[in-house]
């Protein structure tokens, strides 16, 4: 039986079941909704089964293939079938798929809220701190919390001049 | 140390209080490091590989560990310590497996292990009894801060600690807990709770982790998301949504039982104790399966004379490895099967009589 998405009508591809206090609650959504209500369940597709998902989906699926790391020489390929990257600097060399997969994998995030170590350089510090001020700041905007998101913004403001 | 003399020693960190222990076997929290300047694993020359486990063996030796502390080189470890270091949750099966330098030190009781070389460079974990999160936590960024003191990891402000498989990156922090679903598993429902859980963002994984079958009614399950959330949001999320959600399920579950399938329930409890105290060829799964049983029991109150302790100590002895190191000598699976067989009939004919009850009934 084809479900609806609950959201736009569309065809629903993911289905949820939701138990909450003994009571069973379904959802039917498309990708695009899914994605969007932060809920992607298929939590534990291998990477390389999403990596070639997002070059089948890629138009730039070309390019893609002949990305490598002028580092530590790890191409796009090798890592689509070991699933590990080669060295810190792929984060970079490969950012462009990396951040649709981490997005992914990581109920769309793609930025680092957690801790700094405490010998990073200053200047990542304070990247690192806006970063998390900034991620903040969204989410403070998303729940209409607006004396929250007017100090976030003088913090960053701060930040920024110094 | 020898490590085959592991068998002559109990885990300490499983002796311990373990809070909401009737269903929460025990918590873990683990986080994964790469020292900067230095490629992943899988793109190391062998001499880096070595360069790598040197360095962090003698930087791991001066740090200054909790308590008595170890290192065991698993490279030159026979398979069989290799197999027991897994069966005690020190290193995971895929260490075990792999091939190159690489190792363990263990600390604190076996509360602390850092594995070298693993799919990262680094991986720090710590184990406690029962639900103890924040605890494991607390342990785990302390000893995060210390090796911080003596190594640069790798880390970019907008991905965080970075990490050979993109899953791990930021935090790099992975909290999961043990579980004990019998009823869950008893009255069919188990499916449906571990598909609210994968629902959840989490995984969902056997006794010994990744690739491993739950047996004995253990469930391991752990969160997936490590980017975009911060170590306390991870910790305190798992903490108070998604455990409590299914200890609520097996508690209800239990009740269920209690209520309807008493007697049932009853029977099957002291069968599992009877089988126990007298088969004389028994597999490590049947074994592990019937001690669930048992474990149940005693938490239900349905079984006395037998403890925590010895069903704990129980699930480990009877594992290949241990149960090969204890007696001293290689087997095969029949031999094991019947060394198996005396080593639970004597703990538990010296332990008191199981499943003979006194709950009611």
């Amino acid at each position: 039986m084809a479900y609806k998405c609950d959201k736009c009508g569309q065809e629903a591809t993911v289905h949820l079941t939701e138990i909450v206090q003994g009571e069973k609650h379904e959802k039917h959504l498309c990708e695009d909704c899914a994605v969007s209500e932060g809920v992607t369940i298929k939590t534990q597709v291998p990477i390389s089964q999403i990596l070639e998902e997002l070059v089948l989906q890629s138009a730039a699926g070309g390019e893609l293939a002949r990305l490598s790391c002028d580092v530590c020489g790890l191409t796009f390929l090798e890592f689509r079938q070991q699933g590990l990257l080669g060295c810190p600097n792929d984060y970079k060399a490969f950012e462009k798929v990396l951040v649709p997969l981490l997005e992914r994998a990581h109920e769309g995030a793609s930025f680092h809220t957690g801790n700094i170590p405490a010998n990073a350089d200053e200047d990542e510090r304070t990247q690192a701190r806006l970063l998390r001020l900034r991620s903040q700041l969204k989410e403070a905007v998303e729940h209409e919390d607006y004396e929250r998101a007017a100090n976030l913004r003088d913090q960053i403001k701060e930040l920024e001049g110094s | 140390m020898k490590l085959s003399d592991l068998t002559r020693r109990r885990a300490e960190w499983l002796r311990g209080t373990a809070p909401m222990g009737h269903v929460v076997i025990s918590s873990r929290a683990r986080l994964a490091r790469n020292l900067a300047g230095m490629p992943f694993l899988s793109r190391c020359s062998p001499e880096q590989l070595s360069e790598i486990a040197e360095r962090l063996r003698r930087t791991l030796g001066k740090v200054g560990l909790p308590g008595e502390t170890f290192y065991a080189d698993v490279e030159a470890a026979d398979p069989l310590d290799r197999q027991l270091l897994v069966e005690r949750h020190l290193i995971s099966r895929q260490q075990a497996d792999a091939k190159g330098p690489r190792g363990v030190a263990v600390a604190s009781g076996e509360a602390v292990a850092v594995m070298v070389n693993e799919e990262d460079h680094l991986r720090v974990q710590v184990l406690r009894a029962g639900l103890q999160l924040d605890s494991c936590y607390a342990e785990l960024r302390r000893l995060d801060a210390l090796l911080e003191g003596h190594l640069t990891f790798a880390f970019s402000s907008r991905f965080g600690y970075l990490t050979a498989c993109p899953t791990n990156v930021g935090t790099g922090l992975r909290v999961s807990v043990m579980l004990h679903l019998s009823a869950l598993k008893m009255t069919g429902e188990i499916e449906k709770a571990l598909r609210a859980a994968r629902d959840m963002h989490l995984a969902v994984r056997g006794l010994h982790g990744e690739g491993t079958e739950p047996t004995g009614d253990l469930f391991q399950v752990s969160n997936q998301v490590t980017l975009g959330k911060s170590e306390v949001e991870i910790i305190s999320e798992f903490r108070d949504q998604i455990v409590p959600g299914i200890i609520e399920y097996e508690r209800r579950a239990r009740e269920a039982l209690l209520k309807n399938r008493r007697i049932a329930l009853q029977d099957r409890i002291s069968r599992a104790g009877a089988v126990l105290r007298s088969a004389r060829l028994i597999s490590s799964e049947e074994t592990m399966f019937l001690l669930s049983q048992l474990r149940l029991g005693l938490s239900l109150e349905l079984v006395d004379g037998i403890g925590l302790e010895t069903i704990n100590e129980l699930s480990l002895m009877v594992q290949p490895a241990h149960l090969q190191r204890l007696t001293g000598r290689e087997m095969s699976p029949a031999e094991r099967g019947e060394a198996r067989a005396d080593l639970v009939r004597k703990r538990l004919s010296a332990g008191g009589k199981a499943g003979s009850g006194n709950g009611g009934g």
